[in-house]
């Protein structure tokens, strides 16, 4: 498969602070989803706009779709990359469900017909259209997100950039929007990027990169690093309960498979213990 | 939630022939309406303005107890500006004297109207903000400055900007609650005590509302940019507010009224 994203030999700053990334390389496949794990402040949400070209490396160079990322460039990638954030109310722009999903057409200087066109499939498609006309504080926090998702697939991107964008949300509404994006990147054929901390999202993944110290590396055996607690927090991910219960096992002498279970995987392990 | 649902959560929804109408219309003819009450000074010219706004509210098909719950916070202003013109304003004959005070006929009467004034100016308001919502309001604001683009006034970034502000009042009125149960779980008081104590609880209250303000900002602007948003001034609009046939109607029957007033008034 092709390379959709190829990051060559960057190295980035914050103005005043020692360097985050230097000489960094890697790809991203087209199609793929692939997680990115690491300790807060490693540098995982500047990654994501870099890769948008929201900022400029110092050196090196990112190409999308075969496109440089740059200055002249730079309307075509904010095209072709959707970012959902962290928190739902930071980007809700429009004052309701539906002008905000539009909001992002209008700066293509889309004609109001084809907008409302596009709006009504986009809200559609996330399940949000009975919403329209609501207002983003009488929303969930996981409806927004969903909101937000509807914003960026009307601009049909290639690639969906989710920068922990579940993080605030409770565990159904985690599950609800991951599974909203799996289904959309089937539908749309995208190619899927998710900053988490969450375990279940990491392991949904074809691939699993790790950023430490400025370098991103893939993870080799993700089972049998998810089923660690230590490992897990070396990770910067959140341990579950699950995990939690495991190494608990393991030091009562049970022989614990090396894997990462879930509730009912664990359960079902349990019960059929002799 | 309460404070802001006093200012903006009046709107109404609502399908009359009002709301249909769209907002830049209504905005004009709100102000026309005010100026009119202006002109009107004699029984007849205010009270075909009373049936004029008394026929729009029908019209907007809202209950007139909305009308009455927008006149309450302002009524002691009005009380004490109609008892302020009537003990004050001197010309006619005197009824009642005591020291400077005087209350005459034509006072009397004076005070009656500036209440009427008062009465109008507020319904005539109170349906613009029953009948329009708060984004509507802002496009008809930007429709109604366009002519000052020429002049190269800002006036689709004051929209855009606007219409965030408004859309953030009640997340920033939700976090100032959360701030303050968190401050009032320590003991903090916030209703009583001298000023002194009220401006140094309010320091603890305004720091973290600021910051996160900016918070916001600073998210919100990175958001905008990555959906393609490079300025305010060439951006397309998903919601079009035309001029339509009602708006012209309605604008005519508030001109003819106008002109009866001219002829009638003193
Ligand atoms: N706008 C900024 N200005 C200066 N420093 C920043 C800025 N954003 C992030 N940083 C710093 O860069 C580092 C990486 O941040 P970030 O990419 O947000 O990490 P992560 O998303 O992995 O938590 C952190 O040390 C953070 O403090
Ligand atoms: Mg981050």
């Amino acid at each position: 498969m092709k390379n959709i994203i190829e990051v060559k030999n960057i190295s980035f700053k914050y103005p005043e602070q020692s360097e985050i990334f230097k000489d960094l390389s890697f790809e991203i496949k087209r199609g793929e989803w692939t997680a990115i794990i690491g300790q807060n402040g490693s540098g995982k949400s500047t990654i994501a706009k870099l890769i948008d070209g929201l900022y400029q490396p110092m050196s090196g160079e990112i190409f999308v779709d075969d496109l440089l990322v740059n200055e002249e460039n730079i309307n075509k990638i904010h095209k072709k990359i959707g970012l959902v954030f962290q928190n739902p109310d930071d980007q809700f722009v429009g004052a309701t469900v539906e002008d905000d999903v539009a909001f992002g057409l209008e700066n293509q200087l889309m004609s109001t017909d084809e907008m409302h066109t596009i709006v009504e499939k986009s809200l559609k498609s996330v399940n949000m259209w009975e919403y329209r006309e609501r207002v983003p504080e009488s929303l969930s926090g996981g409806q927004k997100q969903r909101v937000a998702i509807a914003g960026i697939i009307a601009l049909a991107p290639q690639i969906i950039i989710l920068d922990e964008s579940t993080s605030m949300l409770d565990p159904l509404g985690r599950k609800d929007i991951i599974d909203l994006i799996y289904r959309l990147k089937q539908e749309l054929n995208l190619t899927v990027i998710s900053i988490t901390h969450d375990i279940d999202e990491a392991a949904l993944a074809d691939r699993i990169m790790i950023l430490n110290q400025g370098q991103l590396v893939e993870a080799t055996d993700p089972n049998d690093m998810f089923s660690n607690e230590d490992k897990l927090l070396e990770l910067g991910l959140d341990v579950p309960y699950t995990v939690k219960l495991m190494d608990a096992l393991r030091q009562q002498g049970l022989d614990v498979p090396h894997r990462y279970m879930d509730e009912g995987e664990l359960v079902k392990w349990i019960t059929q213990l002799k | 939630m309460i404070m802001s649902n006093f200012i903006f959560g009046r709107y109404l929804p609502g399908n009359s022939w009002i709301h249909k109408m769209s907002p830049q219309a209504k905005l004009l003819i709100s102000f026309f309406f005010v100026l009119v009450i202006f002109l009107a000074n004699n029984l007849i010219s205010y009270a075909m303005l009373i049936v004029l706004i008394l026929a729009t509210i029908v019209l907007s098909g809202i209950s007139i107890s909305f009308f009455i719950k927008g006149i309450r916070p302002l009524l002691w202003l009005i009380i004490f500006t109609v008892l302020l013109q009537i003990l004050f304003s001197s010309g006619g004959t005197p009824i009642f004297k005591w020291g400077i005070f005087s209350i005459t006929d034509q006072s009397l009467i004076n005070g009656g109207y500036i209440f009427i004034r008062f009465l109008l100016i507020i319904m005539m308001s109170t349906v613009l903000m029953l009948t329009t919502s708060p984004l509507a309001l802002a496009d008809g604001i930007q429709t109604l400055l366009k002519p000052l683009k020429r002049l190269h006034f800002p006036v689709d970034t004051l929209a855009l900007m606007l219409s965030i502000a408004l859309r953030f009042v009640p997340t920033l009125m939700d976090e100032t609650q959360t701030i303050m149960n968190a401050q009032r779980a320590r003991g903090v008081d916030f209703g009583s005590g001298s000023i002194k104590h009220r401006i140094k609880v309010a320091v603890p209250l305004l720091i973290p509302l600021f910051t996160g303000a900016i918070t916001h900002a600073e998210n919100l602007s990175t958001a905008m940019e990555a959906r393609g948003f490079t300025d305010s001034e060439h951006r397309s609009k998903y919601r079009i507010y035309k001029w339509q046939k009602r708006d012209t109607i309605s604008f005519l029957v508030y001109i003819l009224v106008a002109v009866l007033v001219i002829l009638v008034r003193k």
